[in-house]
């Protein structure tokens, strides 16, 4: 089985714009919709308490609310995660301890149905909320530096490292775009897969702009375009093939994994697509309009001799 | 000709069976368990084994097996309802020997145990059980500090007879935290008098002398260097008093930990009721040093109901009363460290004493030598209690003399408690350490997870882990046939790799650390693709089959090493910044990322060099 039998020659370069209008209404619409909507931050950054709960039927949400509500909880969220039968109860800060939180809330619950029980209660004070998204924004922005320098230390010319430093910037972007839209609770291991994706998916570029420069050696008068758009296409079997594999295991994760780890592999199967999207059609792109040609990879690209590792 | 060196092919198999070894017992599973240990930390022998067997056995339950593991007895069960039997009886029988813990055992065979290979334990999320985030409020202990300053210079001043308005403590610039403290003198003092007396107090503070208002007056500040290893004492002494504590519940594998600057992290597996743990982790304690009276009788002062005149009546660790005098020699503010030792009579606790509870101790043991001097415990807790529906809270107070000891010489500012066994002393100093909190603690994060649902937790992520992989397995296998066949073989490889790291590592296995194996997965997939793909383009450009294998390995090294090199940027960000279950997702991503490398570089090539090398010619690749 093979997707590529042969070689193919997908024109990429010549229809980049389309593709820059893509990349540009899909990042607009995510900025826009994180500075109206915001993101639904989960209680690891908000403080708060959360209690999940299973019914031995399918739960009545409006009920739960409704009880939650004349129990005197000012604006409880409750949700349906999981199955039909669990709930997750989203409450505001309190100094009560989980037993307490848990006996006042079963009460209520039991109320509703004998046989509901609870599974968890978390309760996180308003000042570890805060210092975690300090923290949780202080990782984002080192990861983002850290693959910055690797990316000027790598490429020899601005004019690739610009591409795929746009190309890393472009996928976080567009998962957190997609959590404000949905609204989906946006925790501490969202963040985890969000730097993963941002790790993960300059894996394509790198590989693409390998070639770009093994392209560029066995000639310095090939057309830019032509050059860029070969290396694409001789590096896409590969970049599909690993990314439908990683993908396979991601979407077992989501549809197996229960809802602890729903939001998490969400954000990796939002992050790995919009990954494998921008290192094909936007770091080369942006690196050809940036004027890029075979001396800026020949001037300093003295290829390192391979070592004989295997 | 497609050739390997041999060592390469001696490293491969060498390293996948040690990695086979160490993943071993994580496929056993576990038993419900009970741990007991004696009181006296004096480790179990077959005798109390065979005791505690005999014991259970008229109660009827059935052992499945036990052992002794680092001077603890670990008895197994068929089942959980045998397992809360066990500990019932254990506890009616036994309890004041032994302590017992409810817990699990690895169903792995001993032998493993016995050469030290241990299966990953498994993190709250898989088991269930309660996590407290404990914040240590550090500028409380620095003006705890303070106010025992404070005192000393008054006593000093005071017994050196120089005059003096008032001691109060002055902060940092625009009102930050205090950190030293001001002696105002009446006009006309000499201030020079006044420092010579402080400096006796602790040599190591700097004064300095200042005028306030047309007063005269001598500060005293604290360098950043002393606030410094006031707050890790302080933070260091709670985390003793918590693990001493957490000990005492009587739970298996707790974990009591110091996290960030000022946090200390609590993980109970098991347990549910937290009102009842946090009650007994955030009690304040304390200790005191006082005299004896050995002239009145203690037991007719107990009958009586009334202790003589300049006495008070305690209790012993045994129950049986003694009197001691009412004058406090040391209180538990003026110790400084209390550590377990040896000395010349056998195990012992040396205690250091500040300059005030010195000074106290000098005078006091000059003119009682012989005489026997006793520990008090005081334990003050803070209950909830509910008066006429309205929740109110209650502090309470509990004493106790746990230990007498006859003074044997004038004692400074260190002295030794002997007397004691090594336990008890190792005891009795983290007694003593743990005997007041060096500073006020609060709860800011807590999380109670049921059994069940770490249960289904586990099954999920378990089962989420084998249909990813063999949907992978099946793909690779079509797609690229004999070399997808070997790319299952190294994945699974890389899986035993992965796992016998974290469990040589002793890393807790949590929800995202499993999602983080997973992950690996696809991960590792990526260089193999890499590789194959360049052989198929070498292939396709009429390269013969094995200059094909050989230039796919070579030339995919830079790519794989390159875009391996980012992803290992990002695991090693999240390690560092990340704490509890991201920290866990990314050391298995790092360490995988690490386990991928080798296993698809080496692993592969040793596997298709196997394979395809050799001096013969192979006609054509079954690569898809």
């Amino acid at each position: 089985m093979e997707f590529f039998h042969r070689a193919t020659s997908f024109p990429f370069m010549s229809t980049r714009k389309v593709w820059y209008g893509l990349s540009i209404v899909l990042i607009l619409i995510s900025l826009v919709s994180l500075a109206t909507r915001g993101l639904n931050l989960g209680v690891d950054f908000t403080g708060g308490v959360t209690v999940q709960a299973t019914f031995p039927t399918a739960a009545n949400r409006d009920a739960v609310t409704k009880a939650l509500t004349s129990a005197g909880y000012s604006d409880p969220q409750v949700t349906i995660f999981g199955s039909s039968r669990e709930l997750a109860i989203r409450l505001p800060p309190t100094k009560l301890s989980t037993a307490e939180v848990r006996g006042k809330i079963e009460q209520i619950l039991r109320g509703i149905d004998a046989g509901a029980t609870i599974q968890q209660v978390d309760v996180v004070g308003p000042q570890i909320g805060g210092e975690l998204q300090r923290s949780a924004l202080q990782a984002l922005i080192a990861t983002l530096l850290l693959i910055f320098g690797y990316i000027a230390l790598r490429f020899h010319t601005w004019r690739l490292s610009l591409g795929a430093i746009l190309a890393v910037l472009h996928d976080p972007i567009l998962v957190l775009g997609t959590f404000s839209l949905t609204q989906t609770d946006f925790d501490l291991t969202v963040v985890a897969a969000m730097l993963a994706v941002i790790g993960y998916s300059l894996n394509d570029t790198v590989v693409v702009f390998d070639r770009i420069r093994e392209r560029f050696h066995t000639g310095r008068r090939l057309d830019p375009v032509a050059v860029l758009d070969q290396s694409i296409n001789q590096t896409l079997s590969r970049t599909i093939m690993t990314k439908v594999v990683t993908l396979i295991v991601v979407v077992a994760l989501y549809a197996l994994g229960g809802p602890v780890l729903r939001g998490f592999s969400e954000a990796l199967i939002i992050g790995i697509l919009a990954g494998t999207y921008s290192s094909i059609y936007i770091s080369s792109a942006v690196a050809l309009d940036c004027g890029l040609k075979a001396e800026h990879l020949l001037a300093t690209a003295v290829k390192k001799p391979l070592d004989d590792l295997p | 000709m497609l050739e390997l060196p041999r060592w390469k092919y001696v490293l491969v198999t060498l390293v996948l069976v040690i990695g086979l070894l160490f993943a071993l017992p994580n496929l056993f599973g576990e038993d419900p368990a009970l741990q007991v240990e004696r009181k006296s930390r004096a480790p179990m022998d077959d005798f109390a084994r065979q005791s505690i067997e005999d014991l259970l056995h008229k109660q009827n339950v059935v052992i499945k097996r036990d052992y002794i593991d680092s001077g603890r007895l670990i008895v197994a069960f068929n089942d959980v309802a045998s397992q809360l039997k066990a500990r019932d009886t254990v506890d009616a029988t036994l309890s004041d020997v032994d302590r017992s813990a409810l817990g699990n055992a690895s169903r792995a065979p001993s032998w493993m145990r016995k050469i030290g290979l241990k299966a990953m334990p498994l993190g709250l999320d898989l088991r269930g059980g309660l996590y407290l985030l404990y914040q240590v409020d550090l500028q409380g202990a620095v003006g705890q500090l303070l106010e025992s300053y404070e005192q000393s210079f008054r006593r000093a001043l005071i017994e050196a007879k120089l005059p003096f308005t008032d001691v109060t403590t002055i902060g940092a610039s625009g009102g930050g935290v205090a950190n030293g403290l001001r002696v105002t003198l009446p006009a006309g003092a000499d201030s020079g008098a006044v420092i010579e007396v402080l400096r006796k107090v602790d040599s190591t503070l700097k004064f300095t002398s200042s005028s306030e208002a047309g007063a005269a007056a001598v500060d005293m500040l604290l360098t950043p260097a002393q606030i410094k290893a006031r707050e890790d004492y302080a933070l260091e002494q709670n985390r003793t008093t918590l693990t001493n504590r957490v000990n005492e519940l009587g739970v298996s594998e707790p974990i009591v930990q110091r996290q960030g600057l000022d946090r200390i992290l609590v993980q109970l597996p098991g347990v549910q009721n937290s009102a009842e743990v946090k009650d007994l982790l955030g009690k304040v304690a304390t200790l005191e040093l006082r005299l004896v009276d050995t002239q009145d009788n203690a037991l007719q002062a107990e009958q009586g109901g009334h202790a003589p005149l300049g006495t008070k009546l305690y209790k012993r660790e045994d129950g049986s009363p003694i009197l001691l005098k009412r004058e406090v020699i040391v209180t538990g503010d003026e110790l400084t460290s209390a550590t377990s030792a040896t000395s010349n009579e056998g195990p012992a606790v040396s205690i250091k004493l500040d300059a005030r509870g010195a000074d106290s101790m000098l005078r006091t043991t000059r003119l009682n030598v012989g005489k026997p001097m006793a520990v008090v415990y005081i334990e003050k807790s803070r209950r909830q209690v509910e008066v006429n529906g309205q929740k109110v809270d209650r502090d309470s107070t509990s004493e106790k003399v746990i230990n007498v000891a006859t003074i044997r010489g004038v004692f400074g500012p260190q002295f030794q408690v002997t007397g004691l066994t090594s336990g008890e002393a190792r005891d009795l100093s983290l007694m003593l350490r743990s005997g007041s909190l060096a500073a006020p603690i609060e709860v800011v994060q807590e999380r109670a997870i049921g059994p069940s649902l770490g249960q289904d937790n586990i099954d999920k992520g378990v089962r989420a882990l084998e249909i990813g992989m063999l949907a992978v397995f099946v793909f690779m296998a079509l797609y690229y046939h004999v070399f997808g066949l070997v790319a299952d073989a190294v994945l699974l490889a890389n899986v035993i790799l992965l796992t016998a790291l974290l469990s040589m590592l002793h890393a807790v296995l949590s929800l995202p650390g499993i999602a983080g194996i997973i992950l690996t997965v696809g991960i590792a997939v990526d260089a193999n693709v890499l590789i194959y793909e360049r052989i198929r383009e070498e292939l396709r450009n009429g390269v013969s089959p094995q200059a094909a294998i050989r230039a796919g390995f070579d030339k995919a090294f830079s790519a794989i090493a390159d875009s391996n090199v980012t992803a290992l940027i990002a695991g090693l960000a999240l390690w560092v910044i990340g704490t509890g279950a991201i920290r866990s997702f990314a050391i298995v991503l790092t360490l995988g990322i690490a386990t991928s490398m080798f296993s698809s570089l080496l692993g592969s090539r040793a596997l298709i060099t196997l394979i395809y090398g050799g001096r013969r010619k192979v006609a054509r690749l079954s690569i898809g």
